[in-house]
């Protein structure tokens, strides 16, 4: 193991090459982030569709649910890169071919965020049918609104239960973010494997790829089970609490 | 909107895309079975009693699930020509081929969510069931084999099918190492004829109705393993 080499001048942009891994931990985070704020609200969104008792509501969330979650990322990254500027009106297509900034980049945290906001639905639609039938009914019966019952009784009580499994979302999202780099984002991993290219040092670059992966994943997994702690309903058994 | 579309494109690519989706489908079910064989014995080490064996087991599951799969792929087609130099002695020593390098790597992958899965499954039997083996003469081997994996595996098989159909979605990412399975075989001809609108939506298209039929299945088959419990 001889790390000397992020110190050596890189092939080009001027710094060294651990420039190169910090800026590829950014874009990481980047992607990640913004990515999850999408999949958060629009998967909120679509979570609370789904358990509504209108049909016209359910049937869309649920067509959406199953055609992001049934086709592979790789092939919904190469869509939003490559086909939708080819299918929007003309005019729109231009700009997205000619005019758009960051173009990758910006293209992944869409693609990350849509894809990963199937799979947060889930989560919410199954945090919300886990609370009894009963909540619902006491709250319409003391004179709540249906959007006024899920905005002060279901959701409260369902995002609270529903921590663990969106810290796996929001791990997956953080991991998924590396398949932009085959529409050429260079996040971390990205980096990674063009540092191996360019100073054969693949051990070393692949184990600092591995330590920050791990790193980030055991932070964020340790301060949700913080929050879930701090969050716990008073008198529930909770799982962290152990 | 679909003006200019060319449906003749995908026609006449038919034989190649299937070829690329025999790969698809032979390393998923390969991979899947290497993966739940390993995941096994890797569940089987986690619950065991020696640390010496739980802990490198815990440590390799959960270092494998924090990184991503991409980066695996990149790890073992770094790794699997420098240990065929090691073990063989030969330094000219080739690898052992696209195909079984990525089986490699993925079933290295799935063997980690597998084994998270196998043992919650058989943390899921009665701890009865184990004594009651045990009382009856059987040892941990036969305990296992007979007792505690059978039962564990009909509440897991849901699951695991649907690992499964996830798995049969990530294979599409062995086109980073530029292999041709149904995806990479699509993105060849959508690069070749310029018909990337048709081949991308195509591929999509079948990536869809393999895996919503695959997950209705299982849906399916969930229901009818509930009854009577």
């Amino acid at each position: 193991m001889d790390f000397s080499f992020l110190n050596q001048p890189a092939f080009s942009g001027g710094g060294v090459y651990l420039d190169w891994v910090i800026s590829g931990i950014k874009w990481t985070l980047l992607v990640s982030v913004l990515g999850w704020i999408i999949a958060f609200s629009v998967g909120s969104a679509l979570g609370v569709l789904r358990t509504t008792p209108l049909a016209w509501l359910r049937v869309p969330a649920t067509i959406y649910v199953e055609t992001f979650r049934n086709v592979p990322l790789l092939v919904q990254m190469f869509i939003w890169y490559f086909v939708v500027p080819e299918i929007v009106p003309q005019a729109a297509g231009d700009w997205l071919k000619t005019k758009m900034p960051m173009p990758e980049f910006w293209n992944a945290v869409l693609c990350l965020g849509f894809y990963t906001a199937s799979r947060v639905a889930e989560q919410v639609r199954a945090g919300i049918q886990s609370i009894p039938k009963g909540q619902t009914s006491a709250a319409l019966a003391m004179g709540l609104t249906l959007p006024q019952t899920y905005r002060h009784v279901l959701l409260p009580i369902s995002y609270r239960i529903i921590i663990p499994p969106m810290t796996t979302e929001f791990l997956t999202i953080f991991k998924n973010s590396s398949v932009a780099l085959t529409i050429g984002v260079l996040e971390l991993t990205a980096q990674a494997r063009q540092i191996s290219e360019y100073t054969f040092r693949t051990f070393e670059i692949f184990t600092i790829a591995t330590v920050v992966y791990a790193l980030i994943t055991l932070t964020v997994t340790f301060s949700m089970r913080w929050l879930e702690n701090r969050t716990r309903i008073p008198g529930t058994i909770g799982g962290a609490g152990k | 909107m679909f003006t200019g579309f060319d449906f003749e494109v995908i026609q006449r690519s038919l034989p190649y895309l299937w070829q690329g989706m025999q790969f698809s489908l032979g390393l998923t079910l390969l991979a899947m079975l290497g993966g739940i064989f390993l995941g096994t014995l890797l569940a089987l080490m986690r619950l065991a009693p020696y640390k010496l064996l739980s802990y490198p087991a815990g440590a390799y599951v959960n270092l494998v699930r924090s990184i991503p799969l991409i980066l695996v792929i990149f790890w073992f087609y770094f790794l699997i020509p420098l240990a065929m130099k090691k073990l063989t002695g030969n330094p000219y020593a080739s690898g052992i081929g696209p195909f079984y390098s990525a089986l490699i790597a993925f079933t290295m992958f799935e063997a980690a969510y597998y084994c998270e899965i196998i043992r919650a499954g058989i943390q899921s039997v009665p701890r009865g069931q184990a004594s009651a083996a045990y009382a009856l003469g059987l040892d941990y081997r036969q305990a296992t084999t007979l007792v505690i994996l059978p039962q564990a595996f009909r509440n897991m098989i849901p699951i695991l099918l649907t690992t499964s159909i996830i798995l049969f979605q990530d294979t599409s990412l062995v086109y980073v190492v530029g292999l041709t399975d149904f995806m990479g075989a699509a993105g060849k001809i959508a690069r070749r004829d310029g018909r990337l609108v048709e081949m991308y939506l195509f591929a999509a298209l079948v990536y869809f109705i393999i895996c919503y039929s695959g997950s209705y299945f299982v849906k399916r088959l969930q229901a009818r393993y509930n009854v009577g419990r």
